[in-house]
C-alpha cells in the first residue's frame, strides 16, 4: 500500500523547470549582469573598464541632479497613486451598483484604454495639452490666459492617472463584488446613514483591494517610461527616462545600470514595506 | 389597534411580479409569521417593510405614519437577514454594538447591553471572534442578537432559526416569544417551517406565488385551510377528489364510487369537490368496524406516534395514531378506518384543482 507513492520524485522539478529556466534566463541573468555592470569603471574616451569601482553609486547619491530626479519620480508616482485611489474607488463603487447593460458598457469604457498603446494615448494627451491644444483653446474661449501644461509635471500626472486608473478600479471592483449587498443594507437598518455605512462597512472591505491597486499603480508609475518621455520633454526627467538617456545618449552604461539598480531597490523597499502594511491590515480585518 | 399596515402593496421586478396586492394589518405586540414555499415573495415583503425594497404600488404605515418612502435608517426596525449580513471585518461584539453606536448609546451602557444580548443567544464566549470563525448557527444567533439589542418596536426576522439544531431552535423560539410578550415587540417572522409558524405565532399569513391566501390564527389555519394547497402545506393531509351528491336532506361526496358522508349545505349536487381529512383525525379499527376498509401498506414508528399508509378503495390514505404503549396493526393486515364526518373538510369547487 505504501508503494503507491509517486515513482518519479523528479516530476515536480521537471514541471517547474521550464518556468524556472525562463525566470533565470530572462530576469535573474540580465539583473546579475546589470549589477556587475554598475560596479565597473567607465571612461569617456576608452569606455567600460573591467576594474571594480563604487564611484557611480557615490556620484548618484551625492549629485543633486540625480537626487532631484529620484525625488520627482517618487513624488509623481505617489501623487498618481493618490489621485487614482481618489477617483478609482468611488468609480468602482458606482460601477458595482450599476444595472447590467450599463455596467458592461462602463466597464468597457474603463478597460478600453488598455487596448490602445500607451504611446498612442500619450501622443493624444500631448495634442490635447499642447500650447495650441484643445484644453488651451477651451481656456482661451472662456477668457483665461493660456496655461503651459505640456512638459510639466501636471501633464505627466494627468496622463499617468489615465493610464493607471484601470489597475485601481479592477481590484477595488473585485473586492466589492465579494461583499454581500445586504451587509450595507444591514448597516442602514441599524440606523447608519448612507455615508456612515460606506465609511464603516463598505470601505474596510474595499481597503484591501485599494491597497493592492495602489501597489500596482505606484510600481508602474515609478517605472513609467513612455509618458514622461513624451510629456515631460527633454528637461523633465523621471527615473526610467534618465536610465534611457544614460545608456543611449551619454553611452555611460555603468552609470545607467547604477541608476536602474538604485531605482529597483528603492521601489522594492517601498513596495515591500507597503505590502507588509497591507498584510497586517488584512490579518486584522479578516481575522 | 393597527400598528403596522400594508395596503395593496405590490412589487414588480421588471415584468415579474414578486408580491401582488398584499394587504395586512398587524397590531402592536403581535407575533405574525409569513409562511410559504420558496420563492413566494416572503423576503421581498419583509424587505419592503424594512425599506430595502421600494414597493411598486401600495402604502405601508407604521404607528399612523406613512413610511412607504422613508429611508431604512429612519425606520428603526430590527432586521435579521436571511443571509445574516454580518459585518465581516468586525468581531461578534462589534457587530452587536453597531446599532447602539449609531444611536449614540454611552459606552458603559452599550457594553452591558451587548453582553446581555450575547448571553441571550448563548454566545458570550465568542464575543471576540470574527464572523468567519463561527459556524452557520452561531452566525445566525449573532444576527439575532444584533437585531434584538437595539430594542426595536418592530422585529423583522427572515428565517431566523433555519440553521439551528432542534433544541436550540426551541430555546430561541421561546426567547423570541418571551421578548415579544415582555417588551411588546411587534414581530414578523418569515419561515417555511410550518410547525414553527404554528407553534410560535399569534397569526399566520400564508403566501403563494406573491399573494396572501389566508391570514388566520394557527389553530384555525390548521383546521380550516381555505384551499387544498394550504391544507397540504400546513400539516399533512389526505386529499380526496370527487363529486357532490344530494339525497333529500343527506349529502355525501362520491369518491370513485364510494359515498362518504359530509355536510356542506350550500354546495349544489354534481359539483366537483375536494375533501381533506387530517391523518390524526382518522381512527384505526378492526376490519369491518369502520367507514372504509383498507390494508396497511407500511407502518412507521415516530416515537410519540405511529404513521400508517393504508390502501383503500379510494386511494392511499395516511393515518397517524398516538403511541399508546401497545403495538398496533401490523403491515399487511386488514383494518377499518373511521372518522367523525365533522372532521371531513370540504374544499369546494375549482380551487381544489390547484
Ligand atoms: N432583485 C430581484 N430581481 C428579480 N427577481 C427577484 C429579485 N428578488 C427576488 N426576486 C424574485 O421574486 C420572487 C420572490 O423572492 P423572495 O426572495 O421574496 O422569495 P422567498 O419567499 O423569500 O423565498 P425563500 O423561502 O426561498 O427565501 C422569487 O421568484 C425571486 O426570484
Ligand atoms: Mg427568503
Amino acid at each position: 500500500m505504501m508503494t503507491s507513492r509517486s515513482p518519479i520524485p523528479s516530476a515536480p522539478w521537471l514541471l517547474a523547470g521550464p518556468g524556472a529556466l525562463f525566470f533565470f534566463g530572462l530576469v535573474l541573468l540580465p539583473l546579475a549582469l546589470t549589477v556587475i555592470l554598475s560596479f565597473q569603471a567607465y571612461d569617456h574616451s576608452t569606455g567600460i573598464q573591467s576594474t571594480f569601482t563604487l564611484s557611480h553609486y557615490v556620484t548618484v547619491v551625492t549629485d543633486g541632479y540625480y537626487l532631484e530626479i529620484f525625488w520627482r519620480t517618487l513624488r509623481i508616482a505617489a501623487l498618481t497613486t493618490l489621485i487614482c485611489a481618489a477617483i478609482g474607488v468611488p468609480e468602482a463603487y458606482i460601477l458595482s451598483r450599476m444595472r447590467d447593460p450599463w455596467r458592461s458598457v462602463f466597464l468597457l469604457v474603463i478597460i478600453g484604454p488598455l487596448l490602445v498603446s500607451v504611446v498612442v494615448r500619450t501622443f493624444g494627451w500631448s495634442m490635447l495639452l499642447g500650447s495650441q491644444g484643445l484644453v488651451n483653446q477651451a481656456l482661451q474661449l472662456v477668457g483665461f490666459a493660456p496655461a503651459r501644461i505640456l512638459y510639466t509635471e501636471t501633464a505627466i500626472v494627468i496622463a499617468l492617472v489615465h493610464v493607471m486608473l484601470p489597475f485601481m478600479v479592477i481590484p477595488v471592483w473585485t473586492a466589492l463584488q465579494k461583499l454581500d449587498p445586504m451587509v450595507e443594507a444591514a448597516a442602514w437598518t441599524l440606523g447608519a446613514s448612507h455615508f456612515t455605512a460606506l465609511r464603516r462597512v463598505v470601505m474596510p472591505q474595499v481597503t484591501l483591494g485599494m491597497l493592492s491597486g495602489s501597489l500596482i499603480v505606484f510600481g508602474l508609475s515609478a517605472s513609467a517610461f513612455a509618458v514622461p518621455a513624451l510629456l515631460g520633454g527633454r528637461r523633465l526627467k523621471m527615473a526610467a527616462t534618465l536610465v534611457y538617456d544614460e545608456y543611449l545618449q551619454e553611452l555611460n552604461w555603468p552609470l545607467g545600470a547604477t541608476i536602474a539598480i538604485i531605482v529597483l531597490v528603492a521601489n522594492l523597499c517601498i513596495m515591500l514595506a507597503y505590502n507588509r502594511m497591507v498584510e497586517t491590515r488584512a490579518r486584522r480585518t479578516l481575522g | 389597534m393597527a400598528f403596522l399596515t400594508l395596503e395593496g402593496v405590490s412589487k414588480e421586478f421588471g415584468t415579474f411580479t414578486a408580491v401582488r396586492d398584499v394587504s395586512l394589518t398587524i397590531d402592536k405586540g403581535e407575533f405574525v409569521s409569513l409562511l410559504g414555499p420558496s420563492g413566494c415573495g416572503k423576503t421581498t415583503t419583509l424587505q419592503m417593510i424594512a425599506g430595502l425594497v421600494e414597493p411598486t404600488e401600495g402604502r405601508i404605515s407604521l404607528d399612523g405614519r406613512d413610511i412607504t418612502r422613508e429611508k431604512p435608517n429612519r425606520r428603526g426596525l430590527g432586521v435579521v437577514f436571511q443571509s445574516y449580513a454580518l459585518f465581516p471585518h468586525m468581531t461578534v461584539a462589534q457587530n452587536v454594538a453597531f446599532g447602539l453606536e449609531m444611536r449614540r448609546v454611552p459606552q458603559a451602557e452599550r457594553d452591558e447591553r451587548v453582553r446581555d444580548a450575547l448571553m441571550l443567544v448563548q454566545l458570550s464566549a465568542f464575543a471576540g471572534r470574527y464572523p468567519r470563525q463561527l459556524s452557520g448557527g452561531q452566525r445566525q444567533r449573532v444576527a439575532i442578537a444584533r437585531a434584538l439589542v437595539i430594542a426595536p418596536p418592530v422585529l423583522l426576522l427572515d428565517e431566523p432559526l433555519s440553521n439551528l439544531d432542534a433544541k436550540l431552535r426551541e430555546e430561541m423560539q421561546f426567547e423570541l416569544r418571551r421578548i415579544q410578550r415582555k417588551v411588546g415587540t411587534t414581530t414578523i417572522m418569515v419561515t417555511h417551517d410550518q410547525a414553527e409558524a404554528l407553534s410560535i405565532s399569534d397569526r399566520v399569513v400564508v403566501m403563494e406565488g406573491g399573494r396572501m391566501t389566508q391570514v388566520d390564527a394557527p389553530y384555525r389555519l390548521y383546521e380550516q385551510p381555505s384551499n387544498a394547497f394550504i391544507s397540504s402545506f400546513v400539516g399533512k393531509t389526505n386529499l380526496l377528489a370527487g363529486t357532490w351528491r344530494r339525497n333529500g336532506t343527506s349529502s355525501a361526496a362520491d369518491i370513485g364510487g364510494v359515498l362518504l358522508e359530509a355536510s356542506a349545505p350550500e354546495i349544489a349536487a354534481g359539483t366537483p369537490v375536494t375533501l381533506s381529512i387530517r391523518p390524526e383525525k382518522i381512527l384505526v379499527r378492526d376490519a369491518g368496524a369502520g367507514r372504509l376498509e383498507g390494508r396497511v401498506a407500511s407502518r412507521f414508528f415516530l416515537g410519540s406516534q405511529w404513521l400508517f399508509t393504508v390502501e383503500t378503495p379510494i386511494g392511499t390514505m395516511t393515518v397517524s395514531t398516538p403511541n399508546l404503549g401497545v403495538e398496533p396493526a401490523t403491515e399487511g393486515s386488514q383494518v377499518g378506518l373511521d372518522w367523525s364526518p365533522d372532521n371531513m373538510r370540504i374544499i369546494a369547487g375549482t380551487a381544489a384543482a390547484a
